[in-house]
C-alpha cells in the first residue's frame, strides 16, 4: 500500500520531493472517506494529487447555465478557497514543487444564482477528482455548494503543510429533502453574528434549513415593522437584544449564499406570553373567581382583533422570510386561563364547543392556517395541532417532538396515514444534555423504522436537531451543538444502509469535528484525544 | 440617592422574570448582622434581586446601606495606605490595582459623572489598601495557612481595604469590584458598605485535567482569572494520565517527547509551568501539581522504558503494560529524581500523587510480580502490593520536603500515611462515612465526590453543588475540624478548550460560594438571584459562563 502510494506521488512531483517523502512515507497513507456526511457513493484511490494554493483556480464551465457573476458561487469560490487552504496566509515564498495548476470546473444547469433555496430544490451534484483537475456537475447552484464542501473536505494535508487530494468519483444526493436546526432566540437573546456562525457550521454538515423560533414567552426580540410595540416592550432589552429588519435580511441573505432556508416561527397561541406587553387584548385576561387576576394567558381567541393582528403581522412576515414556509408553532397550549375566563366560557356556549377547550384551540389554529394559506405559504405546526383536531389543511407540515421512539413512530404511522407530510425533531432535542457520547443516539435513529407503506414512507419530509434556549446562549451554543447535531446531519443526508454501524462513524465524526475546530467552530470532542489545531480561544 | 431600589432595578432588568423573594432573607440578615434589619425594613426590596446584590461568594459579614456614592474612572485612586507593609515594591497588588480597575472602569463607554445640574451622590474618590501584618506575603507564596481575610469599608471620602496579608486583599478587591453598579444614568455607584471576610474552608480548588485533552496555557489562564472572581485558591493541575503525559521534565524529556498527543504542541515547557504558578501566585491561587502513580500511568510508559508492568498472556507477555512496575529498584530511582524535580518546580508545600484505580490484572498476570508478593509474603493480596509501592513513593516524597494529597483509596487500602497526608475523598454515594472514616483516623481531607463537574445533566444542576454541606457527616468537631475544604473536578474524557470554561462556570461557582460562605448562607432563591448577576459579570468580564436559566445580560458573551 505505501509503495503504491509512492509511486503514484512520484509522478506528480519533482523529485526532490520524492527524496523527502521517501523518508517521511508513513504518513503517505490518507484516507479518503473523512467525508460527513456520507456521500451516497464513493469511490476513490490511493492516487494523491499535489493542490497548490498558488495555482489553484475555480472556474465555471462552458456549458454551465450559471457564469461568472452568479453571487451564490462566486461567494462560495471565496470562502472554499480558505476553507480549503486554512493555513495559506498569501505570503508563502518557500515552495517544495513546481507550480502544478489545479482547476476545478463547475457546471450547473439552471442559473438559480438570485433565487432562495426551497422545498424542492435539489441538491444533488457530482464530483470528479483526477490529476489536476476537479467537475463538479450539479442541477443547481446549491446542489454545487454542496459539492465544493465535500471537495473541500477530500482536501488534506502532509506533515508538512503540503496539500493534496486523491482520486475521486462521487454521486450525491440527500436523502431527505428537509434538513433543519432549530434555534430558540427568545428564552435567550443569541446574538446575529453567533447565528451566521452556526449558519456556517450548518453549511459545513449539509444541513438545509434555518428553523428561527424567534419569539417565545420570555422575549419577543423580532423588530416588526408593523408592531414596534412587540419588541420594545416584549424584548429583554429594546435596543440591545432584539433583531432588526437589516439583521433579519442579513441572517437571510447569509443563509440563501449557502443554501440554507430560514423558516420563522411565530409559535401561538401558547407561548405568547412576551407578545401581551406590547400588544394589549390580544392576550386572555385571566381570572381568579370573579374578577381578573392580572395574569395573562395565551392569545385571546374570542375577539375579532386577535384575527386582524395575527393576519397584519404574518403578512409582514410573509413578506420579511422569502421562504414559502412558516412555522405557526401551536404546542403546549395551557387551558387554565381561558377556563378561569368567563368571556371566554360564554363564547364556547355560542360556539357550542361545550367544555372543550381543544375545540376552542382547533378553532384558533384554524383561522391562523387560513391566513397563512391566502398568504400563499405552507404552515408547519407542532404535532398537538394534529393530536387534538385531526381535520386540517391537507398542505401542512407536521412537526413531531414528543415522546420515546415508540411513541414518535406511532405518531409518524398515524400522519401520514392521514396524508399528512411530517417532520421528525422528537429524537433530536439536543438541548437535553446528559453525560457520555449522546452523539450515538442521535446517529442511530432510524426515521422511516415505522409501519406504513412506501407512500407513507415519502410524506416524512426529514427531520430536524432543536436547541431549545432554557440554559443555552452564545456563552455555550456551538459547542453543545456541534457536532452532535453532526451526527443528526449524517442521519439526514446519507443513506442508512450505509451509515448503519456509530462505530464506523466515530473515528470519521472525530475527524470531522476536528475539521470544524480548524475552521474556527467551538465544536466539542467525542471522547479523549487530540486536533493537531486545537481550538484556540478560550 | 437612594441606592438599594436602583441596584434593585438594575438586576430585575438583568433577571428577567425571576423569582420572589423570601421573608427568610431578613431572618439570615438578622443571623448575619442584626443591623442589617432595619435598613432592610427602611428599604423594601422588590421580588427578585437579592439585598446582597451581585456578591458572590457572600461575605461572612455584610452591612450594606442605602446611602450612595458615585465613582469617576478618570480620577478614582487605588492605592497603598499610609502605614502598610506593601508599598509600590509589591507588583502583586499593583498588578491587582490595575486589573479591578479594568474590569470597574474599562468598559467601552466613556466614563460620566452624570447629567449636569442634577445634585447627583457624593464622589467616592479611590480605595486605599492596607496591609496589616508587617510582612504582606507580597513575593510570597499562598499556602493552606495563608491569611486570608480582609475588611472593606466603603464610606467618603475614601474606601479602604484592610487585609493582614496580600491574600486578604486581592479577595477584598473583588469584592469591593462586585459592589459596583451602574445608576441609570450608566455612572458607576457603590452604597456605603462594611464587610469583614474570611472564608470558610482554607482549600478551595478547582481541578482541571490535562491529560484526556491537551488544555492550551490560555485556557488555563482564562480559568485562573475566574477561579480569583470567584475566590478559588487552588489549582489542582491534574497534568497526566493514561492517555497523554503533557509535562515537559527537564530530567525526563522522553516522558513528554514519547508521551504527549504532540511532542511540541501538546506540551507544557517549564516556561508555561512557571507562567502558571506565577499567574496563579498574583491571585492567591496555590498550583498543586498532581503526578497520578501507580494506575493512570500508560503515557508514562511511552518514554520511559521498563516503568511499567509487562502483561503477560499465559506464559509470554501480551506487549500491553500495566500499573507502574513496584517490584524493580529502578522505578524508585526514577521516582526520586522525578519528584526531585518536580518539588523544585512546583513552590507549593503539597504535591498530589494520586494512588486511585489501580487495577490488578496486569500484575497477577505478570510471574515476577507474582514471585515477589510471595517473597514478600503478599499472599494473593495486590492491595498489599499497590500499599508497598505507595509507602516507599510517599517516603520519596517526604525527603523533598513537600506534603502530599492522595486519593482516598491509598486510605483505603491501609497504607501508612504520614499525619499531614490529606485524603482526597472523591467516591460518590457513601463520601460522608467515608468523611467520618478518615476524620476519625486523625488525617485531613478534601472533599470533591459530590462536585464532579464532567458529569452533565439537563437543567439546574448547580442547586445539587450548592446544597452540599461538607461537615454533615457524623463526626465530633475536632474531625470537622479536619476538612480543609474541597474541589470542583473537571474531568477531561469531554471537555477541551471549545466547551471547558461554559461547562466550569458558574457552575463551579456554586462550589465556591459553598466553600467560601458561612455555612447557614444556603437560601437556594438568593442564590439564583446572586449567581445570574455574578455569571452576567463573568460574561462582561470575557469567561463565556453559561445561563443558569432563561434570561439575559445587559452585555452578552461577545465571542463566538
Amino acid at each position: 500500500m505505501e509503495t503504491m502510494g509512492l509511486v503514484s506521488f512520484g509522478r506528480y512531483i519533482c523529485s526532490h520531493l520524492s527524496l523527502l517523502l521517501l523518508i517521511v512515507l508513513p504518513l503517505g497513507q490518507h484516507t479518503v472517506e473523512g467525508v460527513w456526511p456520507l456521500p451516497q457513493t464513493f469511490t476513490s484511490s490511493n492516487e494523491q494529487y499535489p493542490v497548490n494554493p498558488q495555482a489553484f483556480y475555480f472556474g465555471y464551465g462552458r456549458q454551465s447555465a450559471a457564469q461568472r457573476g452568479c453571487s451564490v458561487l462566486d461567494a462560495a469560490f471565496i470562502r472554499y478557497y480558505s476553507l480549503i487552504f486554512p493555513d495559506y496566509t498569501g505570503n508563502d515564498v518557500l515552495r517544495f514543487f513546481e507550480d502544478k495548476p489545479f482547476h476545478i470546473e463547475i457546471n450547473v444547469d439552471h442559473d438559480d444564482c438570485e433565487s432562495y433555496p426551497h422545498e424542492d430544490s435539489s441538491e444533488k451534484y457530482n464530483l470528479s477528482v483526477s490529476a489536476g483537475q476537479a467537475s463538479l456537475n450539479a442541477e443547481t447552484v446549491w446542489g454545487a455548494v454542496r459539492g465544493l464542501e465535500t471537495f473541500s473536505q477530500l482536501v488534506y494535508q502532509d506533515d508538512f503543510g503540503s496539500y493534496f487530494v486523491n482520486q475521486t468519483e462521487i454521486d450525491d444526493f440527500p436523502r431527505f429533502q428537509f434538513r433543519g436546526i432549530l434555534l430558540d432566540t427568545s428564552r435567550h437573546f443569541i446574538p446575529v453574528h453567533v447565528i451566521l456562525k452556526t449558519l456556517d457550521a450548518m453549511a459545513y454538515s449539509k444541513f438545509n434549513v434555518f428553523h428561527w423560533h424567534i419569539v417565545d414567552d420570555p422575549s419577543f426580540p423580532y423588530q416588526s415593522q408593523t408592531f414596534p410595540d412587540l419588541s420594545r416592550k416584549g424584548a429583554f432589552h429594546p435596543m440591545t437584544h432584539i433583531y432588526t429588519q437589516s439583521d433579519v435580511r442579513r441572517v437571510i441573505s447569509h443563509a440563501r449564499l449557502w443554501g440554507i432556508r430560514v423558516i420563522p416561527e411565530f409559535d401561538s397561541p401558547g407561548h405568547t406570553k412576551s407578545w401581551g406587553k406590547g400588544q394589549p387584548d390580544l392576550l386572555t385576561p385571566c381570572y381568579s373567581g370573579a374578577t381578573p387576576s392580572g395574569a395573562f394567558g395565551p392569545v385571546n381567541p374570542t375577539l375579532p382583533s386577535t384575527y386582524k393582528f395575527m393576519a397584519t403581522l404574518l403578512k409582514e412576515v410573509s413578506l420579511v422570510f422569502p421562504d414559502s414556509y412558516i412555522h405557526l408553532g401551536g404546542d403546549e397550549v395551557n387551558f387554565s386561563c381561558w377556563k378561569s375566563n368567563p368571556d371566554v366560557r360564554a363564547f364556547m356556549q355560542k360556539m357550542g364547543f361545550g367544555v372543550s377547550f381543544t375545540k376552542l384551540e382547533a378553532f384558533y389554529m384554524e383561522h391562523i392556517m387560513n391566513i397563512t394559506s391566502l398568504l400563499n405559504k405552507t404552515a408547519i405546526v407542532w404535532q398537538d395541532v394534529f393530536d387534538y383536531h385531526e381535520v386540517i389543511p391537507k398542505d401542512t407540515v407536521l412537526h413531531i417532538w414528543k415522546g420515546t421512539p415508540a411513541n414518535y413512530k406511532r405518531e409518524l404511522s398515524k400522519m401520514t396515514k392521514a396524508g399528512m407530510r411530517v417532520l421528525l425533531a422528537a429524537p433530536w432535542y439536543i438541548n437535553h444534555i446528559s453525560y457520555g457520547q449522546d452523539w450515538r443516539n442521535y446517529y442511530n435513529v432510524q426515521p422511516l423504522n415505522f409501519s406504513g407503506t412506501a407512500e407513507q414512507k415519502k410524506l416524512v419530509i426529514g427531520g430536524e436537531v432543536c436547541m431549545w434556549g432554557e440554559y443555552v446562549d452564545a456563552t455555550n451554543l456551538t459547542p453543545r451543538l456541534w457536532p452532535r447535531a453532526s451526527a443528526a446531519a449524517e442521519r439526514l443526508w446519507s443513506d442508512e444502509k450505509q451509515t448503519s454501524s456509530v462505530d464506523k462513524a466515530f473515528p470519521r465524526l472525530q475527524d470531522f469535528r476536528c475539521k470544524l475546530v480548524r475552521r474556527g467552530i467551538r465544536a466539542e470532542p467525542l471522547y479523549v484525544g487530540h486536533c493537531k489545531h486545537e481550538y484556540q480561544g478560550v | 440617592m437612594n441606592a438599594a431600589p436602583q441596584i434593585a432595578l438594575l438586576l430585575l432588568v438583568a433577571l428577567g422574570s425571576s423569582q420572589g423573594l423570601q421573608h427568610r432573607y431578613v431572618d439570615r440578615v438578622e443571623d448575619l448582622d442584626p443591623d442589617q434589619d432595619q435598613d432592610a425594613e427602611a428599604q423594601p426590596l422588590q421580588a427578585g434581586p437579592s439585598p446582597f446584590g451581585s456578591l458572590w461568594p457572600l461575605p461572612q459579614k455584610v452591612q450594606i446601606s442605602a446611602v450612595a456614592f458615585k465613582l469617576n474612572g478618570d480620577s478614582f485612586q487605588m492605592s497603598d495606605g499610609k502605614g502598610s507593609s506593601a508599598g509600590p515594591g509589591c507588583s502583586l497588588l499593583q498588578d491587582a490595582y490595575r486589573r479591578y480597575y479594568e474590569y470597574m472602569f474599562g468598559g467601552a463607554e466613556s466614563q460620566r459623572t452624570g447629567p449636569g445640574g442634577r445634585t447627583g451622590p457624593a464622589v467616592l474618590t479611590g480605595l486605599q489598601v492596607w496591609i496589616t501584618s508587617p510582612d504582606s506575603d507580597c513575593d510570597g507564596h499562598p499556602g493552606v495557612t495563608s491569611d486570608e481575610s480582609y475588611e472593606l469599608m466603603v464610606d467618603q471620602p475614601y474606601a479602604v481595604l484592610k487585609a493582614p496579608k496580600v491574600w486578604g486583599a486581592l479577595h477584598g478587591l473583588e469584592t469591593f469590584s462586585q459592589l459596583l453598579y451602574e445608576d441609570e444614568y450608566g455612572v458607576k455607584s457603590i452604597n456605603s458598605t462594611t464587610i469583614s471576610d474570611f472564608p470558610r474552608f482554607a482549600h478551595r480548588g478547582v481541578m482541571l485535567d490535562s491529560a484526556r485533552h491537551f488544555l492550551p496555557i490560555k485556557v488555563i489562564l482564562a480559568n485562573l482569572e475566574t477561579m480569583a472572581m470567584n475566590k478559588f485558591n487552588v489549582f489542582h493541575w491534574h497534568i497526566t494520565d493514561d492517555q497523554s503525559f503533557p509535562y515537559l521534565s527537564r530530567t525526563f524529556p522522553e516522558l513528554s517527547q514519547q508521551g504527549a498527543y504532540h511532542p511540541y504542541t501538546h506540551v507544557y515547557t517549564p516556561t508555561d509551568v512557571k507562567m502558571v504558578i506565577e499567574f496563579g501566585r498574583l491571585r492567591g491561587i496555590r498550583v498543586i501539581p498532581e503526578f497520578d502513580t501507580p494506575g493512570h500511568t500508560q503515557s508514562w510508559g511511552k518514554g520511559q522504558t521498563d516503568l511499567l508492568t509487562p502483561c503477560y498472556s499465559g506464559a509470554d507477555p501480551s506487549g500491553s503494560f500495566g500499573p507502574v512496575n513496584p517490584i524493580l529498584n529502578t522505578t524508585y530511582d526514577f521516582m526520586s529524581r522525578f519528584f526531585k524535580e518536580i518539588s523544585s518546580v512546583f513552590p507549593d508545600a503539597y504535591v498530589h500523587l494520586g494512588g486511585d484505580e489501580v487495577d490488578f490484572r496486569c500484575w497477577k498476570s505478570n510471574p515476577d510480580i507474582q514471585k515477589f508478593m510471595d517473597q514478600q509474603g503478599f499472599g494473593k493480596d495486590y492491595s498489599k502490593l499497590e500499599s508497598f509501592y505507595i509507602q516507599k513513593l510517599l517516603n520519596i516524597v517526604a525527603t523533598t520536603q513537600k506534603g502530599y494529597i492522595i486519593w482516598q483509596e491509598v486510605f483505603d487500602n491501609g497504607v501508612k500515611l504520614h499525619p499531614d497526608a490529606v485524603v482526597h475523598v472523591w467516591i460518590g454515594g457513601g463520601a460522608s462515612g467515608e468523611m467520618a472514616k478518615v476524620t476519625a483516623a486523625g488525617f485531613t481531607t478534601v472533599l470533591s465526590a459530590p462536585w464532579y463537574l464532567d458529569y452533565i445533566s439537563y437543567a439546574q444542576d448547580w442547586q445539587n453543588y450548592y446544597k452540599v454541606e461538607p461537615l454533615g457527616f457524623n463526626g465530633t468537631d475536632e474531625q470537622k475540624k479536619l476538612v480543609i475544604g474541597g474541589e470542583a473536578c473537571l474531568w477531561g474524557e469531554y471537555v477541551d478548550a471549545t466547551n471547558l470554561t461554559p461547562r466550569l462556570w458558574p457552575r463551579a461557582s456554586a462550589v465556591a460560594e459553598r466553600l467560601w460562605s458561612a455555612a447557614n448562607v444556603r437560601d437556594i432563591n438568593d442564590a439564583y438571584n446572586r449567581l445570574s448577576a455574578h455569571r452576567c459579570r463573568m460574561v462582561e468580564r470575557g469567561i463565556p459562563a453559561q445561563p443558569l436559566f432563561s434570561s439575559y445580560c445587559p452585555h452578552e458573551y461577545k465571542g463566538l
